[in-house]
């Protein structure tokens, strides 16, 4: 082992007479998060390969093999589109911070240098939300080219509702994210098999991805029961900034139904993450 | 200044200060983890807490480093309260953790850089202290590696660097020689005397004896978390027969020191 020479501080100690200047919130703020882009852009191509593989693939076969086998009707593709974007943006949103925080709280506690952080607790948990946010924006984007390379024109499709698009995409990371962190701060490391076939299997089925909300009118008590997955609403809300002229819920209650999500998943994650860092 | 109420006070308060009446930090649920300890630590003190397993000592730190929270009673750590003013607190300690929990998606470089980046020292700055640590702490070698190929004893030594990087007053050790073995927890010990004879205040728990009694100004002897003896470890061996720490413990607590 090395010998450590003794030695004059390289640098004054501080005392209490003289102590530091407090750091900015919001410095403490962009450093944690720019800890956690770093991380992201290191892990890029896992990240790419995590998001876009399952939406892709998705994309193959029902927006492009069975439209051209004749299996689907004219119009399917422009309801699918803003479907596998929502997917592709959930999934991303929550694979960021969900894993991560059942690990970091779980087993490795790295979590605990972050909580020694000259910053409050609820503002560690919302840098996580934040940095989800980001990471499920890309993901979208990085999607939308690569499904219409598939799927080629899709009749309907527009960016003229610009406005309401970036609306609904913000509030939609969002509620994915803090979706995503009260998941991570709910779950114990031996619990994550049970919530990938309990919890996300069921919201990616019935969260109107892959069919739009006006479509289960077939299916009346399940297209109420969808109502509580936070997915049908940023499927819905992607449908009506996207491919308005596809039935959709309306957009004021699209956008309500995703700032109360958003309130209330964080509220809970909020308190759940205190709880836990404090134990 | 700091109030007459009674608790934990670590410096900011004057040398010398006691509280005047009981501090009842408890841990969470049933069990009380710590019971009416008043310990005052002075600037520039290596004070040890030590105890056997069981007996409060990660509950103490937990309290001092706003890890967890006392259901009643007070602690003043570097001149804030720990519990209203958490977040002052956190700026002016340095936390070791008693297992390393280094950030496995950084090396050991941007492990403290990183660090430095959350307590405001600027980039340049941060860089200029990562280097002159890692050298201090013998590991500059290890600089870019992951820090999973990094032996147990050069990951406490980054954790150590870690804590050390944003300049803290206070210097908190969580039985930081656990599970290292005798070269490695010796050159720990060396660092450790290097940092104090730097004027540092440091406050290690541990449950090996000869620890506290290696390093230590003073020593709070716990157990299942109650105050039992606080002195220069020289004065507490003074009143055994064999002048064992051990001896002394036993003979005050009534039990033996499953350490």
């Amino acid at each position: 082992m090395g010998r450590v020479s003794a030695a004059t501080a390289p640098w004054p100690v501080a005392s209490i007479a003289n102590p530091h200047p407090p750091v900015p919130a919001g410095r403490v703020f962009v450093a944690l998060l720019s800890r956690d882009l770093r991380v992201a852009r290191r892990e890029l191509p896992f990240f790419l390969i995590r998001t876009v593989m399952q939406p892709i693939l998705f994309v193959i076969v029902f927006g492009y093999l069975l439209p051209k086998m004749g299996f689907t009707q004219p119009g399917y593709q422009a309801a699918l589109l803003p479907g596998i974007l929502a997917l592709s943006l959930m999934l991303a949103s929550a694979q960021s911070v969900t894993l991560p925080m059942v690990t970091e709280f779980g087993w490795t506690k790295e979590i605990e240098d972050r909580l020694l952080a000259p910053i409050s607790i609820d503002l560690v948990a919302i840098e996580k939300i934040v940095n989800a946010m980001i990471q499920g924006i890309i993901a979208a984007i990085v999607v939308l080219p690569l499904a219409r390379l598939v799927m080629g024109p899709v009749a309907g499709f527009t960016f003229s509702h610009f406005p309401e698009l970036t609306l609904v995409v913000v509030l939609s990371a969002a509620a994915a994210s803090a979706f995503g962190l009260l998941l991570g701060v709910l779950i114990s490391p031996q619990q994550i098999g049970f919530m990938f076939s309990l919890i996300i299997t069921p919201m990616i089925f019935f969260g109107c991805a892959y069919y739009p909300w006006r479509g289960l009118d077939v299916v009346p008590w399940l297209k109420y029961a969808v109502l509580v997955n936070p997915l049908v609403y940023i499927s819905e809300g992607l449908r009506a900034s996207l491919t308005p002229s596809v039935a959709h819920m309306p957009f004021i209650a699209i956008i309500a139904a995703l700032i109360v999500l958003t309130g209330g998943f964080t509220w809970a994650a909020l308190v759940r993450f205190r709880m836990r860092a404090l134990g | 200044m700091y109030p007459a109420a009674g608790g934990l006070a670590i410096p900011g308060a004057q040398p010398g200060w006691a509280p005047s009446n009981g501090a009842q930090p408890r841990g969470g649920g049933e069990t009380v983890a710590l019971e009416g300890l008043d310990l005052v630590v002075n600037e520039g003190e290596f004070f040890g807490l030590i105890g056997p397993n069981g007996a409060g000592k990660t509950t103490t730190i937990g309290v001092l480093t706003t890890r967890v929270i006392p259901t009643g009673g007070t602690a003043w750590v570097a001149g804030a309260d720990v519990v209203r003013q958490s977040v002052t607190v956190r700026q002016r300690i340095g936390v070791v953790p008693q297992r390393p929990n280094p950030d496995r998606a950084l090396d050991a470089w941007e492990n403290l850089v990183y660090h430095a980046a959350y307590f405001g020292v600027n980039r340049k700055e941060a860089a200029r202290r990562a280097t002159e640590l890692l050298e201090r702490l013998g590991i500059a070698d290890k600089a870019r590696m992951k820090v999973d190929q990094l032996s147990g004893g050069q990951q406490q030594r980054l954790m150590i660097a870690r804590a050390l990087i944003h300049e803290p007053m206070i210097l908190f050790l969580d039985e930081p020689t656990v599970g290292l073995d005798p070269n490695a927890r010796n050159s720990l010990w060396e660092i450790l005397r290097d940092l104090h004879a730097q004027g540092r205040t440091i406050v290690m728990t541990t449950h090996y004896m000869p620890e506290a009694d290696e390093l230590s100004d003073r020593i709070a002897l716990i157990d299942r978390g109650r105050l039992l003896a606080l002195d220069t470890p020289e004065n507490l061996k003074k009143q055994t027969p064999d002048g064992s720490l051990e001896t002394f413990f036993i003979a005050k607590s009534g039990r033996g020191w499953d350490a």
